[in-house]
């Protein structure tokens, strides 16, 4: 089966009928409320926050947000970001609580620093590996959104982005140029090695802390990166096609090797996941 | 698009990323809407630390509302509910604040429920304007300036 991002532009891909056979199908619905809700869960969030959700679409990953219970540090208040105005057009349709902004995310998030307590992307980051015009190329595109989620978030703020990377080089490609613009990094693989697999790309700002960070996100591979772009270290090494683990332990390695703190090696290091519900 | 949107929304212009005339963006031709949205005490104490007060009397001016305290209130911090309290002290924290609750109230419905609809934003530095249709900001550029 072809991937939309093969065919189309996102805008146009998701045109009315498109976006509608999206929203209404109860398969996709009920795939993309579980999604949700386990991003959600790696996010950790306690307490009502202000959360961006990248490639919002008709709102079915947002209205989740706003669902979420007082005891469980509902209801969030979210802002939603789509480059489809025909999938915004359902959301208002669909009478979603949060904000929707008609925007391309390969062009960066417009938002002041330290705005979000937290950021959430379902389904949705793999269409900026194919760039869509001549005058924008995967890297330039996955940098300024990168660059500008850093931005937006707060300090200590996390990120949740689940996608459907093509192959190997592209979700090394995305996790790559998350790290460049700062992020620490780890990705985690529900249904791992089935038909069924779903990437999660855990990210959070902010130096220090990963390893409480990662509490809470057992099983969730680190790849982090110590101090901000800038600090020295040489970035945009080849990440390229060599087996996850092995990458993730060659990163620590070149850390180490430039005298970087790095998380020990738990044994969790490289492990995949399985669906946990 | 609710006011507290726009206190965080600045030009997606890179050029005007550190110039302070591109925030906040200026309204033009605004078109308000009243809406309806659960309050949330929790939501507002969290974040109104990282609501840009001068950038919010701005925005309140320009789209006609004149009651907005000139200083950021000062609200208690956040009660925790990591450590939960003991049933007695709780029914004394759940007890708020009545010139608290007000405020809170106030500030709900300016940056929650008041919507902008229709018109407008301008960025104060390049010109960009982002049109505003059914509440729904336009903040695609053209590819020249989106690079
Ligand atoms: C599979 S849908 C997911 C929508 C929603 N998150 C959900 O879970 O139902 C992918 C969405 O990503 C959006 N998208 C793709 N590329 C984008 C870009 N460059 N900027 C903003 N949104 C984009 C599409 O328009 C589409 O609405
Ligand atoms: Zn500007």
């Amino acid at each position: 089966m072809s991937r939309p991002e093969d065919t189309l532009p996102p805008d146009l891909f998701y045109n009315d009928a498109e976006s509608r056979k999206y929203t209404t199908s109860s398969r996709i619905q009920s795939i993309q409320v579980e999604m949700t809700h386990r991003a959600l869960s790696l996010l950790g969030l306690t307490s009502p926050s202000l959360i961006l959700d990248i490639g919002c679409g008709s709102g079915l990953s947002g209205e989740i947000l706003s669902s979420v219970a007082p005891p469980l540090g509902g209801p969030h208040i979210w802002i939603g970001m789509d480059i489809s105005a025909s999938m915004l057009d359902i959301a208002l349709q669909r009478d979603v609580e949060g904000d929707l902004l008609l925007a391309d995310i390969g062009q960066g998030v417009p938002f002041r620093a330290g705005t979000f307590d937290a950021a959430i992307s379902i389904s949705a980051i793999q269409w900026l590996c194919n760039a869509e015009s001549s005058d924008t190329s995967p890297q330039g595109r996955l940098a300024r959104f990168f660059n500008g989620l850093y931005a937006s978030l707060r300090r200590g703020g996390r990120a949740v982005c689940q996608f459907y990377p093509k192959n190997e080089m592209q979700k090394s490609m995305v996790s790559a140029a998350a790290i460049k613009a700062g992020f620490g990094a780890g990705l985690l693989e529900d249904g791992a090695g089935t038909k069924n697999v779903k990437v999660y790309l855990v990210l959070s700002v902010g130096g220090g802390a990963i390893e409480g960070v990662v509490e809470g996100m057992e099983g969730v591979d680190v790849e982090e990166r110590m101090g901000r772009k800038g600090d020295g270290r040489k970035r945009g090494e080849e990440v390229g096609k060599k087996g996850r683990k092995q990458w993730i332990l060659s990163k620590k390695e070149q850390m180490e090797r430039k005298g970087k703190i790095v998380k020990r090696d738990s044994k969790f290091t490289g492990r995949k996941r399985r669906v946990q519900f | 698009m609710k006011i507290l949107t726009v206190n965080f929304l600045t030009c997606a212009v890179k050029a005007c990323k550190t110039s302070p005339l591109s925030f906040p963006l200026h309204f033009r031709d605004a078109e308000l809407e009243q809406s309806d949205i659960g309050y949330n005490p929790s939501f507002l104490r969290n974040i109104l630390p990282r609501v840009d007060w001068e950038a919010l009397k701005v925005t309140a001016t320009e789209l006609g509302f004149t009651t907005v305290p000139s200083e950021k209130p000062n609200l208690d911090p956040a009660p925790s509910n990591t450590d939960l309290p003991a049933p007695e002290t709780a029914m004394e924290t759940s007890e708020p604040d009545v010139a608290d609750e007000k405020v809170m109230r106030d500030l709900h419905t300016l940056l929650l429920e008041t919507e902008v609809r229709e018109g407008k934003m301008v960025c104060g530095n390049c010109g960009h304007e982002y049109k505003i249709k059914e509440g729904i900001a336009n903040f695609l550029l053209p590819s020249h300036l989106g690079r």
